[in-house]
């Protein structure tokens, strides 16, 4: 199955990247999940909690005041303002 | 005599202490230039997330945005001078308001207005001193930029270029800031911020080619939400250019300055011996020529 690239960046560092199967995201309209093979999409994020779903691995959750993300051919780049990535939910084995 | 030697010691003595501290400095810069790239290379990615979506949304739709549209007629601009907090780092200053004044005299001489807003207390002081009215400062980070600096900038600047002609606003934006080409060479740029230039680049590759993106909301506020991020981000990275530029020109100023110290230890201990010799000669001469005369 295809996969999603995903790149996590905030303003003065890197947060995260790797392949993820899902991507769920609170955009101002409402939320959004990004899987692979989405057509092109640039939108705002709001501010609260992105869940990612990487191919391998448990899912976790990054929390961001706000910023944008596009999707383009199947490679997902989120500009995070001040991301943290969630420790309990990375740690976490759900 | 003796006060001679005494006086050629008391200069080394002050010359060689001047030199640690100059050693001390010197090393000090080393480390943090790395530190500095690092940031530097750090925030790149982020820019160019920004820069690639900025693009899209600029060139895909036709949107009329105040920030990228160019005002009919230019009054008054804004000029953003990066100078470092701390002196001891060279012509880094010097040049990067050098560059400024350039600036200004060229606005000046297309009959524009400039307010002038300020990063760094070496700034401060040239304008204080002349006497010369700015617009707002920011002091305090200038070797270690935090990106809270750079959004309040952004904010502020953006907030003068909202505000219309009649209330004081500003309608251009300038940047002068110190670009690190290499460890030897920084140079003072000058970039031209608002209103913003899309540059529609040659496409060399397919997959350089942007998508045709759905937006969501609006593209009008997509781009309203992306503007200010872009500048933010811009700002941010002029002012760690100018952080690594400063700790890489503090760092040569440093070994320069070390090295002339241990030129002028040479110096005066060569000056120091000569003196020692000559009382010595002259002692000596005492001595026979008083015995001579004691045995006449």
């Amino acid at each position: 199955m295809a996969e999603l690239e995903v790149e996590i960046v905030a303003a003065d560092h890197f947060v995260w990247s790797g392949a993820a199967a899902l991507v769920k995201a609170r955009t101002s309209d409402g939320e959004i999940g990004v899987m692979p093979g989405h057509s092109p999409v640039l939108a705002i994020l709001a501010g609260g909690e992105l869940a990612i779903t990487p191919t391998n691995g448990s899912r976790f959750t990054i929390q961001a005041d706000g910023g944008f993300f596009s999707v383009d051919k199947d490679r997902v780049v989120i500009v995070a303002d001040n991301a943290q990535m969630d420790e309990s939910a990375a740690a976490g084995n759900r | 005599m003796g006060a001679q030697i005494r006086v050629y010691r008391q200069k080394i003595a002050s010359t060689s202490s001047m030199g640690k501290i100059f050693k001390a400095m010197e090393l000090i810069a080393t480390s943090r230039i790395g530190k500095a790239r690092s940031r530097v290379s750090a925030s790149l990615p982020y820019a160019r997330a920004i820069t690639r979506a900025v693009s899209a949304v600029a060139s895909q739709s036709e949107v009329d945005h105040p920030l990228t549209t160019e005002p009919e007629q230019i009054r008054r601009s804004a000029v953003l001078v990066m100078t470092s907090d701390r002196g001891l780092a060279g012509a880094y200053s010097v040049s990067a308001i050098k560059q400024a004044e350039a600036l200004n005299e060229l606005l000046h001489a297309e009959g524009k207005e400039v307010s002038t807003y300020i990063v760094g207390r070496k700034a401060q002081a040239y304008f204080d001193f002349r006497n010369r009215e700015y617009a707002r400062v920011w002091t305090g980070d200038t070797d270690a930029p935090k990106f809270d600096t750079a959004r309040e900038i952004g904010e502020a600047l953006l907030e003068a270029f909202n505000t219309p002609y009649e209330e004081g606003g500003v309608e251009e934006i300038h940047v002068v800031f110190t670009q690190f080409k290499s460890m030897v060479v920084q140079e003072p740029t000058v970039i031209r911020l608002l209103p913003l230039e899309v540059v529609e680049e040659e496409v060399a590759q397919e997959s350089d080619l942007l998508p045709l993106y759905e937006y969501e909301p609006e593209p009008e506020q997509v781009l309203d939400a992306l503007l200010p991020r872009y500048i933010e981000s811009r700002i941010f990275a002029a002012l760690l250019q100018s952080a690594a530029s400063e700790l890489a020109a503090r760092q040569r100023a440093m070994k320069a300055a070390g090295d002339n110290a241990n030129e002028l230890i040479k110096k005066y201990t060569r000056l120091r011996n000569n003196a020692r010799q000559a009382e010595i000669t002259q002692e000596l001469s005492e001595i026979v020529a008083g015995a001579d005369a004691l045995s006449a």
